[in-house]
């Protein structure tokens, strides 16, 4: 009915003992970036790894594309059409980048479209072509993080869930990442969640923004009026 | 000032010495075979109660328990030879061929202790199966000395006179081997409430951290080794001692199992717990036996049931409690009420209810097997203070 | 010199089977950092199942085949029925299960089978070819080298060349972001223990004919091939295959020129001696700790 392809209504989740998130409410529209903000320990990156199955949610639920996915198995939830980037980017350093890359594509049947969605992620980042017979860990940050979104885009998946993809790169090439993003977004249609620290650059590219406090929502809005709104910046965020 | 009762040392004393005198008490009113079942129950607990210092408390997994109680048992059953060739025939000469094979096994546990020092998880599980598989091989080849698969047997005097005439062997055999375990659980407890036992577990739950704050690693693992095979040791004896004769094949791969199960069945690190095992190790075994003859059956079958179905219960046991319950039969206790949880230390400052960092936690999903999961720990840490 | 090339030979056949159960090993270490005690007993009930078909239906084949598809199965029941469940912050809780686990598989056999010797089928002959006059090696020995040979090389293949190999290297090095990436990590481990325990029946098969069929009969197979994993490494699949090998011609060596008796004791020094230089193996890459 609403056409959103991530609905969350009232997920609660923690870890042993304590829970992170409380009762909260989120909507992505289907091809918007939408970012998550908020301070350290603000329950951003448990609330993507709720969502991704990673962790099993207390309560709520969440919708990917009108079907429930709580409580189902990552592999499920994946072959669902989400992708997820964990901080860091999760590049497996043992294996080269071809086979990171194929990695991503392999549980899909198509084996035609993966091909072809293997070689438009050449296109976007020509630097992975070439060191397609490196071992993972013979990349440089920003080559990771860039093999860490290809390798999730080859499974041409609706939702991509990022976060943090700026820590430790360089300001030029999170801006690079931003910029293809929203290039991503715009002409492909991806459907973005995206995790930052590095407020600027997120609503940079943003369509909306959330901020995230203790684990609840504080605040949902257009990111235009995020970065127009000085006091309600400052509130929040501090700057 | 501390009352006299809060004294460790002296409160384990009187409760060594009130259930030893309890003990033996009881054993002249019971029948002469539960007194021998008993016995053995004591020199196994020994073997058991060091192994889950060891194991439990230290963090060393050790499958060569049962290699360590055959040196003990072959030194005593030498000694004992020995005094039995120059004609000696005071009591005491169990007591000295008991602190032979104490002594000698320690040694055997310092030397396996210096090799298996730098040695974690299934590497040192590896070195002390090889120990163990070595047993009869050296037997055989120095059987001049050890007897090869027959054995030695190990000569044994009568009980003292001053007990009396006609004093039954068994329960005879009962005291000296309750006064071996009460000597031993004795030691242990204080041991483990002492500074060493809290270096142990140091190691034990964070090897690195224990290093920084001054504790010389290998060295606490050596000195845990000594003391669980010292303890071995004098339980391999008693064995000995009791049953009058020592083979290769008692001390097999089998029984290092068995001992395992009983810290498992027990609770591993919990003392307590090691009389519980000990006592399941032996009487299970014997009950399954009786089963066994109440069933007709036809002599191959009995004879393939006979040693296997007490196996096969066993392996279900052990993994049944290794998964289900790791806290053991003192674990379940603890849990139901029935013995109250140990006093635990109270942090000096309570940390403000606010929601810890999600990056500082350990990241858990809640499916079976998953890595992080969180009850292992749990327990493990609640064995450790507790006697 | 005869005895020498005869020790050699001995302990090279030997040492490739060495080599294989020790693979087996290093296979699920690699994929769960576990060391499958188990194993022993897994391969010997394999080699049960073959001694059953072969006099059954008279053809070894058909109850080598068998004992392959036993250790399949039995991989996937162990897995399935006992360590999926154990938890992975106490190593000792995966030991005990295992032990449990190979106490329950060989008091099974033992009341099956009865705990005597039994005979065991061989394919080829044994009797060594003669060149000269000195006995080199046998048809026997040429088997085993060539089985042991197809089976490192295949595995080989699979792990680097196959989709399922990719799937079983990414669950093993990155459990996490394996199944980020939609693999099923647990029917992928599953299949690592299938795979590893049919390692060991073919191992168990290859081995048996030399020696006796009994429940107990590859406990030392066990400890040896354990000791050829910790020697080439646990992490390391070629660690296992040297490792395995060396050991082979050491217990040959021993044996011939110290007595047979000696074999086990032959296998603890080696060990102790490679652990007290190299704690994590010959070929680990990761160097002990020092803080």
């Amino acid at each position: 009915m609403t056409g959103h392809l991530l609905e969350v209504r009232g997920l609660t989740a923690g870890y042993a003992g304590a829970a992170v998130l409380h009762e909260v409410d989120l909507d992505v529209p289907s091809g918007t970036i939408v970012a998550v903000l908020g301070a350290n320990g603000a329950g951003k990156t448990t609330l993507l790894r709720t969502i991704s199955g990673l962790l099993k949610p207390r309560a709520g639920t969440v919708r990917l594309d009108g079907a429930e996915i709580g409580g189902l198995a990552v592999e499920k939830i994946v072959h669902a059409g989400l992708a997820h980037v964990p901080e860091g980017g999760g590049v497996i350093t043992e294996l080269t980048v071809a086979d990171n890359l194929r990695l991503g594509g392999l549980w899909r049947r198509d084996v035609a479209d993966t091909a072809a969605a293997t070689d438009e992620v050449f296109q976007l980042f020509p630097i992975l072509r070439d060191r397609r017979k490196m071992l993972g860990q013979q990349l440089s940050g920003g080559e990771r993080q860039m093999l860490a979104i290809g390798r999730a885009l080859v499974a041409r998946p609706k939702l991509l869930l990022l976060d943090e993809p700026s820590l430790g790169l360089a300001p030029r090439i999170t801006t690079q990442i931003m910029e293809l993003l929203r290039r991503l977004c715009d002409e492909h249609g991806l459907t973005v969640l995206l995790v930052e620290q590095n407020v600027r650059a997120a609503l940079a590219v943003a369509h909306h923004g959330v901020i995230l406090g203790l684990g609840r929502i504080a605040r949902t809005t257009t990111a235009s009026e995020l970065l127009g709104d000085d006091a309600l910046r400052h509130a929040y965020l501090g700057f | 000032m501390r009352t006299l009762w809060q004294s460790t040392l002296l409160r384990h004393l009187v409760i060594a010495v009130v259930a030893v005198l309890a003990i033996m008490f009881a054993t002249g009113y019971v029948e002469t075979f539960y007194d021998y079942q008993l016995a053995i129950i004591a020199a196994y607990l020994c073997a058991v109660a060091g192994l889950t210092v060891l194991t439990g408390q230290n963090g060393q997994v050790s499958l060569g328990q049962s290699a360590i109680m055959a040196v003990g048992a072959y030194t005593t059953a030498l000694f004992q030879k020995m005094f039995s060739d120059h004609d000696v025939t005071t009591q005491w000469t169990l007591l000295y061929s008991l602190l032979a094979a104490v002594v000698v096994s320690g040694l055997a546990g310092l030397v396996i202790g210096l090799a298996a020092a730098r040695l974690r998880g299934p590497y040192l599980a590896g070195l002390t199966l090889a120990i163990v598989l070595v047993v009869p091989a050296i037997t055989t080849h120095w059987s001049s000395v050890f007897g090869a698969d027959q054995g030695l047997p190990v000569p044994m005097n009568p009980p003292p006179a001053m007990l009396g005439d006609g004093f039954p062997n068994e329960q005879w055999q009962a005291y000296f081997a309750v006064l071996a375990a009460a000597v031993t659980m004795f030691l242990l407890a204080n041991l483990v409430r002492s500074r060493v036992g809290r270096t142990f577990r140091a190691v034990r739950d964070n090897e690195v951290a224990a290093q920084l704050a001054g504790i010389n690693v290998a060295r606490t693992q050596v000195i845990a080794f000594v003391v669980s095979a010292a303890c071995a040791g004098l339980g391999g004896g008693v064995v000995a001692a009791i049953n009058g004769a020592v083979s290769p094949d008692s001390y097999s791969l089998t029984l290092s199992l068995y001992l395992l199960l009983a810290i498992v069945l027990g609770g591993v690190g919990s003392l307590a717990g090691a009389v519980w095992g000990s006592a399941a190790i032996v009487i299970l075994p014997y009950l399954t036996a009786k089963l066994m003859t109440h069933m007709t059956l036809s002599p191959a079958a009995a004879v393939k049931l006979k040693d296997n179905v007490p196996l096969a219960v066993f392996g279900l046991a052990l993994i049944v409690i290794a998964i289900a319950a790791p806290g053991g039969i003192q674990g379940l206790l603890r849990r139901i009420g029935l013995i109250p949880q140990p006093a635990r230390p109270r942090p000096a400052i309570t940390p403000a209810p606010t929601q810890p960092s999600p990056r500082m936690q350990p990241p858990s999903s809640t499916e079976p097997g998953a890595p992080g999961s969180t009850s292992d720990t749990a327990t493990s840490s609640e064995a450790a203070s507790a006697p | 010199m005869d005895r020498f090339i005869f020790l050699t030979v001995d302990g090279l056949s030997h040492g490739a089977i060495y080599a294989a159960f020790a693979l087996a090993l290093v296979l699920i270490w690699r994929g769960t950092r576990v060391v499958n005690f188990a194993q022993g007993a897994m391969a010997v009930a394999a080699g049960y199942i073959a001694f059953s078909v072969t006099r059954a239906t008279g053809s070894y084949w058909l109850g080598a085949i068998a004992a392959v598809g036993a250790g399949l199965v039995l991989g996937v029941l162990v897995e399935r029925g006992a360590m999926k469940w154990v938890g992975h912050t106490n190593p000792l809780t995966a030991i005990v299960v295992a032990l449990g686990s190979a106490l329950v598989i060989e008091a099974v056999l033992g009341m099956v089978y009865g705990v005597n010797n039994r005979p065991f089928p061989v394919p080829f002959s044994q009797t060594k070819f003669t060149v000269r006059g000195h006995p080199l090696f046998s048809p026997y020995d040429l088997f085993v080298f060539g089985v042991v040979a197809a089976v490192l090389i295949g595995i080989g293949l699979l792990f680097t060349r196959t989709p399922i190999g990719l799937r079983m290297r990414a669950a093993a090095f990155a459990p996490e972001t394996a199944r980020l990436l939609g693999v099923n990590t647990a029917r992928v481990l599953t299949l690592g223990w299938a795979l590893a325990s049919a390692v060991g029946a073919i191992a168990s098969l290859l081995i048996l004919p030399t020696g006796f069929l009994n429940p107990t009969a590859m406990d030392l197979v066990f400890v040896s091939a354990f000791t050829a994993a910790v020697i080439g490494g646990l992490d390391s699949p070629a660690g296992a295959v040297v490792g395995g090998l060396g050991l082979g011609l050491v217990l040959s060596y021993a044996s011939g020129y110290l007595g047979s008796d000696i074999t086990s004791i032959a296998v603890l020094v080696l060990l102790v001696l490679v652990l007290l230089v190299r704690p994590n193996g010959v070929f680990s890459s990761t160097a002990v700790r020092r803080v």
